[in-house]
Parts: C-alpha cells; sequence; structure tokens
C-alpha cells in the first residue's frame, strides 16, 4: 500500500530532519529515489528545481511534489496524486510540530544547555557529508546524459553543472537566477544548437 | 490577543511571497512579526530562530509552530503554519498537474536537460560553505566524510546516520561533562 508507505517514509523524515532545506532534500531523495525507487533520479531533480523557484519553504514543496509524483508514477489517478502530496507534506511535519508544541509550551532553550550544544555540532557536520553524498548520488546518466547516446548532452551538462558551481561558490550567485539562466541555456542549446 | 485571521493572513504573506527556502523568509518575518505587528520581541524572535533550527522539521514551520503558539496557543500554531504552507503546497500542485502534460514536450524537456545538472551544482556548491559554518578542522572532518562514504558507497540510510550522529553526539557531550568536572 503506497499511501501508507509514504505517509510512514515522510514521517521518519521528518523526525530526523536536522539542518535545513538541503537535508530534507537528502532525506527524501535517499529514501525515496534510492530506497524505494518511486521516483526516477530525473524526476526528482526537476522536482527540486521546482521546488527552489516557487515560493514556500523548500522542503515542503519537495515533500509535496514527490508526494503527488510518487503516486501518479505507481498508476494512480491525479487526484489521488493530489491527495498523496498533501497527505506527505502533512506527514513530514507532524514529529517536528508535535515536538515544537512541547518545546512552546515550556519555553525550553537550547542554548542554555551545553550538552545539546554538542550534539548539534555533531550533527551538523554529519549533514555536511549526507548533502554530499545527496549531491554525489544525483550525479547519473539521468541527469547529466551519457556519452554513448549524445556526447554533446554530456559535455554541456558538465558546462553547465561547473559554471553553476563556480557561480554559487565563488560568486554567491542566486540559485533561482541560476535555475531559471540554465534553464534558458538548455532550451537556446538543445533547441536550436544541438 | 490576535485574532486568528491575522496570524493567517501574517504568515499567509510570510509563504507566498518568498521564494528561496525557509532561511529566505527570515528578514520578511522579523520585519512583519516584530516590527509591524510587534508579536514577538527581537530578542524572543532570535531565541526562537535558534530553537527552530536546532530542532528537527522543517525551519519555517517551525518558527510558524512557536510564534503560532505564543500568540493563541494550539489553534494559533495551526493557523500559522497552515498559512505558511497553504499557497506554497497549492502552487506546487498546479504546476505538477501542469508539468504532467508537458512532460513529452520537445521545449519542455530541452528546458531541463540544462537545468538537472545546474540542480545537481546547487546541491554540491552549499557543501562547502556549510562545512565551514559548521566548525570543520582536522579533529572532526572525519565526522562528514564517514557519513558520506557510508551513505554513497555503502548505501546505508541516512536516517541511521543521523540518529548514529545524535547517540554519538550525546555521549560525546556527557564524555565532555565529565572531564569538565574532573578539572
Amino acid at each position: 500500500m503506497i499511501f501508507l508507505k509514504l505517509f510512514w517514509t515522510f514521517l521518519k523524515i521528518g523526525a530526523f530532519n536536522f539542518g535545513g532545506g538541503l537535508a530534507t532534500i537528502a532525506l527524501i531523495q535517499n529514501e525515496v529515489v534510492e530506497k524505494h525507487g518511486w521516483l526516477t533520479a530525473q524526476q526528482f531533480t526537476d522536482i527540486v528545481a521546482t521546488s527552489q523557484i516557487t515560493p514556500g519553504p523548500v522542503g515542503i514543496n519537495t515533500a509535496t511534489y514527490t508526494g503527488y509524483t510518487a503516486i501518479v508514477n505507481a498508476g494512480y489517478s491525479e487526484w489521488l496524486g493530489i491527495l498523496g502530496a498533501v497527505m506527505c507534506s502533512l506527514s513530514v511535519i507532524l514529529i517536528p510540530v508535535i515536538l515544537m508544541l512541547i518545546v512552546s509550551k515550556f519555553l525550553l532553550k537550547h542554548k542554555d544547555n551545553k550538552l545539546v550544544a554538542t550534539t548539534l555540532s555533531v550533527l551538523r557536520l554529519t549533514v555536511v557529508g549526507l548533502i554530499a553524498a545527496a549531491a554525489l548520488l544525483l550525479v547519473s546518466p539521468e541527469t547529466f546524459g551519457t556519452y554513448a547516446s549524445s556526447p554533446a548532452q554530456l559535455f554541456v551538462s558538465i558546462g553547465i553543472f561547473a559554471a553553476v558551481f563556480i557561480a554559487s561558490i565563488g560568486f554567491k550567485a542566486s540559485p533561482i537566477l541560476m535555475i531559471l539562466l540554465s534553464g534558458v541555456a538548455g532550451f537556446v542549446i538543445y533547441g536550436f544548437i544541438v | 490577543m490576535p485574532k486568528l485571521i491575522q496570524i493567517f493572513w501574517s504568515f499567509f504573506k510570510i509563504g507566498t511571497f518568498t521564494i528561496g527556502g525557509g532561511y529566505a523568509m527570515i528578514p520578511l518575518m522579523e520585519r512583519e512579526l516584530v516590527d509591524n505587528r510587534k508579536w514577538v520581541s527581537r530578542e524572543d524572535f532570535l531565541d526562537i530562530l535558534a530553537v527552530s533550527q536546532a530542532m528537527p522539521g522543517i525551519f519555517a514551520v517551525n518558527m510558524a509552530t512557536n510564534i503560532g503558539y505564543r500568540l493563541r496557543k494550539a489553534p494559533g500554531s495551526l493557523t500559522a503554519i497552515f498559512g505558511n504552507i497553504g499557497m506554497p503546497i497549492v502552487i506546487i500542485l498546479g504546476l505538477a498537474t501542469c508539468f504532467s502534460f508537458l512532460q513529452d514536450n520537445e521545449v519542455f524537456e530541452s528546458i531541463f536537460k540544462g537545468i538537472r545538472p545546474a540542480v545537481v551544482a546547487l546541491i554540491a556548491a552549499p557543501v562547502f560553505n556549510m562545512a565551514k559554518s559548521a566548525g570543520i578542522n582536522w579533529k572532526n572532518f572525519w565526522i562528514p566524510l564517514v557519513a558520506a562514504v557510508l551513505i554513497y558507497l555503502l548505501g546505508i540510510s541516512p536516517i541511521w546516520i543521523i540518529a548514529a550522529a545524535i547517540v554519538g553526539g550525546i555521549c560525546y557531550g556527557k564524555y565532555k561533562e565529565r572531564k569538565e568536572a574532573q578539572v
């Protein structure tokens, strides 16, 4: 039953989701693409791109869109897809919201506690590895193309990857702008040149 | 005490008019909640920010949960959350249904062929800045390295890695406490 499995998967993702939107993306990628194969790597990158250029928290957007696509991929109707999308968005925040309500009720402040601070510093380092692994896993024929099927696409992909990588590390370019520009590049290069 | 509709409207604006994720919402949240509405003091706002980052979950939703609770208890929380994520969900669903019709469209495919490698770069690039702000050094760089290797090469679920990091972090914290107590 894919609805139950999706609910459980996003419940887990929410509970272990430390370290911001990219960590959410890394967790969803691993569970949904690598472990369960509900989505292809290609579908997932398209979803991440869309989630970053539309309003709202990136983690929520990714969860919503992933839920929809997983249900539709499994052969259900678009309406059930919408239901699955809403379910995933809610299950990913369920446990954090309950924990947050407890924290708000008792006015807990983490910074007073050294043990919490130490644990968080270890978690932050771990999340860096998590995101690095997600990036590596997404370097695939589905996202870059292959030399065998189209050498041109592979070279263009590597070029775009390098340009965006350098622009964001060296010049702190806006991710939204980078996505829009590479979309334009894709439109021009694959539509008119290659 | 603010009305639920006011809470909804404030968080609706914050959620609907920021592109670029939770952290991009901070300035808008501060202006709306601290300066305009005066629902929280700047000091409290920074405390809530720290707690929301430390807790698991979606940062913006954690902020909404906490501030909503301060204003109107649990109903306030729920109102703030749905105000914050309601419109983004509707927009994504609208796009998702449109895109499923465009899937085989050539122009659409060309655009996304260009975007896909960019997305991978946008996930990879922040890793370096995050490592720096997480305080990476020669003693601890093995932590992200081992995490990445276990996930990438051995296919271990990141959930287990995070669980291990929590247990490891607590043990290390306890060890540090004991050591400091001895000195």
